[in-house]
C-alpha cells in the first residue's frame, strides 16, 4: 500500500480526475446486496464490495446483534470479503449501514426478488 | 400539419377553380379596408377555428350572401358585421395558411350527393384533432407487458410460462434476459421445450415482475426520450443500447452475478 502512495504523485496520474470526480459523486463502486433462497423457507443474504478499510468482522458484529441473526465472513478469491447473514436481511442491512455513515443511499444496489 | 397543408391546398385548387371570379372580387375587398382587417385579424384567427368547426356547410351557403353585400356596398363592411367578420379573418388568414380556412368547404363530398369515403373522413378527424389537441394526435404508444404466468412445477422448481412473449415485447433476446433473472434471483434455471423458463427455487408473479421491472429500467428504456424502442447490440464485448426514437446511445452495465453463496449439502471433499 505505502508503495502504491509514494508512486503516485511522482508520476503523471491520469485517473487523478477521475477519482477525483468519483469522489464527488461517490456513485461509482456499488455495495451489492442480495438474497438467495435456502430449503424451505429460509434464505440467506449477503453483502457483496464492502470497501477493504472497513473490518468486516466489527460489521458483522453488529450486524449480527442489530438483527439477531447469525452470519458469516465468507473470503472470495475474486470479490474480497462477502458478509453472509441468515434470513433476508436486505432492508435491514441496506438502512444500517447508511445509518452508520458507511455508505450513501445511492452506493447500494439491492438485488433479488 | 405541413404536408396536410400541402394536399389540401391540391385539393383546393381543383376545388376553387370555378369560385375563380369570386375570389377576385374578395381579393379587391380586403385592399379596400385593410386596417380593419389587421385588427380584427388576432381575435379571428383565435375565433376562427370554433367557428368554422361549427358551421362548416353554413359558410358555403354565406359565402354567396356576402357576396352580395360586396356588391351592395362596400363600406358597411368597416362596421364589421358578423358575417363579414369571418369573411374578414378567412382571407386574413388565407395568406398565412389555407388549410385550414378552407377545411369546412373543401370537404370531398360538399355538394355531392355520393358517401364518405373512409379516408376523407379519417383526415378529418384527425385534422381536428390536432387543430383542437395536439398532443392527443401524437403517434405516443405505450407498450403493455403482461403479466407474468408462473406455475410451480414440483415444489422446488418454478416455470415461467409467458417467458418468450415478454422477451418479446421488449424486442431483447432471451438468453440475455435470462441471465438477467437467474442472476438477479441467485438460482439456477433453463429453457425447457416449451420454451418456458424453468428456475429454481419457490418465487411468487411478483418477484418476477420486480426483477423485470428492473431490467427494463436498465436495458430497455431509453434514458433520453423514455422510449421503449431500443436495440442492444453488443460492441467487442461491450453492450451498447441505442434508441430507435431519438437515436441516442448508451452503454449498459455487464449482468453480473456476483457472489454466490453455496446453499445446499457439500460433499465430503470440499
Amino acid at each position: 500500500m505505502s508503495d502504491l502512495d509514494t508512486q503516485i504523485p511522482s508520476t503523471f496520474d491520469p485517473f487523478a480526475e477521475a477519482s477525483a470526480d468519483n469522489a464527488g459523486a461517490v456513485s461509482k463502486e456499488y455495495v451489492h446486496i442480495r438474497v438467495q433462497q435456502r430449503n424451505g423457507r429460509k434464505s440467506l443474504t449477503t453483502v457483496q464490495g464492502l470497501k477493504k478499510e472497513y473490518s468486516k468482522t466489527k460489521i458483522l458484529k453488529d450486524l449480527k446483534k442489530e438483527f439477531c441473526c447469525n452470519g458469516t465472513v465468507v473470503e472470495d478469491p475474486e470479490l474480497g470479503q462477502v458478509i453472509q447473514l441468515q434470513g433476508d436481511q436486505r432492508k435491514n442491512v441496506s438502512t444500517f449501514l447508511v445509518q452508520a455513515g458507511i455508505l450513501k443511499k445511492e452506493q447500494i444496489k439491492i438485488h433479488g426478488f | 400539419m405541413a404536408s396536410d397543408n400541402a394536399t389540401d391546398l391540391k385539393d383546393e385548387i381543383s376545388e376553387l377553380a370555378p369560385f375563380d371570379p369570386t375570389k377576385k372580387k374578395k381579393k379587391k375587398k380586403p385592399v379596400a379596408q385593410d386596417h380593419v382587417e389587421e385588427v380584427e385579424k388576432l381575435v379571428e384567427t383565435t375565433e376562427n377555428l370554433s367557428v368554422e368547426d361549427a358551421g362548416e356547410s353554413v359558410f358555403s351557403g354565406m359565402k354567396k350572401k356576402k357576396k352580395k353585400q360586396v356588391e351592395l356596398d362596400i363600406e358597411e363592411n368597416e362596421e364589421g358585421d358578423a358575417g363579414e367578420d369571418n369573411d374578414d379573418g378567412k382571407l386574413g388568414e388565407d395568406e398565412q395558411g389555407e388549410g385550414i380556412i378552407f377545411g369546412g368547404e373543401q370537404l370531398p363530398w360538399e355538394g355531392t350527393d355520393r358517401d364518405y369515403k373512409y379516408e376523407e373522413l379519417l383526415d378529418r378527424v384527425f385534422n381536428t384533432l390536432r387543430e383542437n389537441n395536439p398532443l392527443l394526435a401524437g403517434d405516443r404508444r405505450r407498450t403493455v407487458m403482461r403479466p407474468p404466468q408462473v406455475l410451480r412445477e414440483g415444489t422446488k422448481k418454478t416455470v415461467f410460462a409467458n417467458f418468450m412473449d415478454s422477451c418479446k415485447t421488449m424486442h431483447r433476446q432471451p438468453e440475455h434476459v435470462m441471465t438477467f433473472l437467474l442472476a438477479e434471483m441467485g438460482t439456477t434455471g433453463s429453457l425447457d421445450g416449451q420454451q418456458r423458463l424453468v428456475v429454481k427455487g419457490r418465487f411468487a408473479p411478483k418477484n418476477f415482475e420486480g426483477i423485470l421491472k428492473r431490467y427494463i429500467n436498465e436495458y430497455v428504456i431509453c434514458n433520453g426520450c423514455k422510449s421503449a424502442d431500443t436495440i442492444l447490440s453488443k460492441e467487442n464485448r461491450l453492450f451498447f443500447l441505442r434508441c430507435e426514437q431519438c437515436g441516442s446511445s448508451r452503454s449498459v452495465a455487464p449482468i453480473k452475478a456476483g457472489f454466490v453463496a453455496r446453499v445446499g449439502r457439500r460433499k465430503a471433499g470440499v
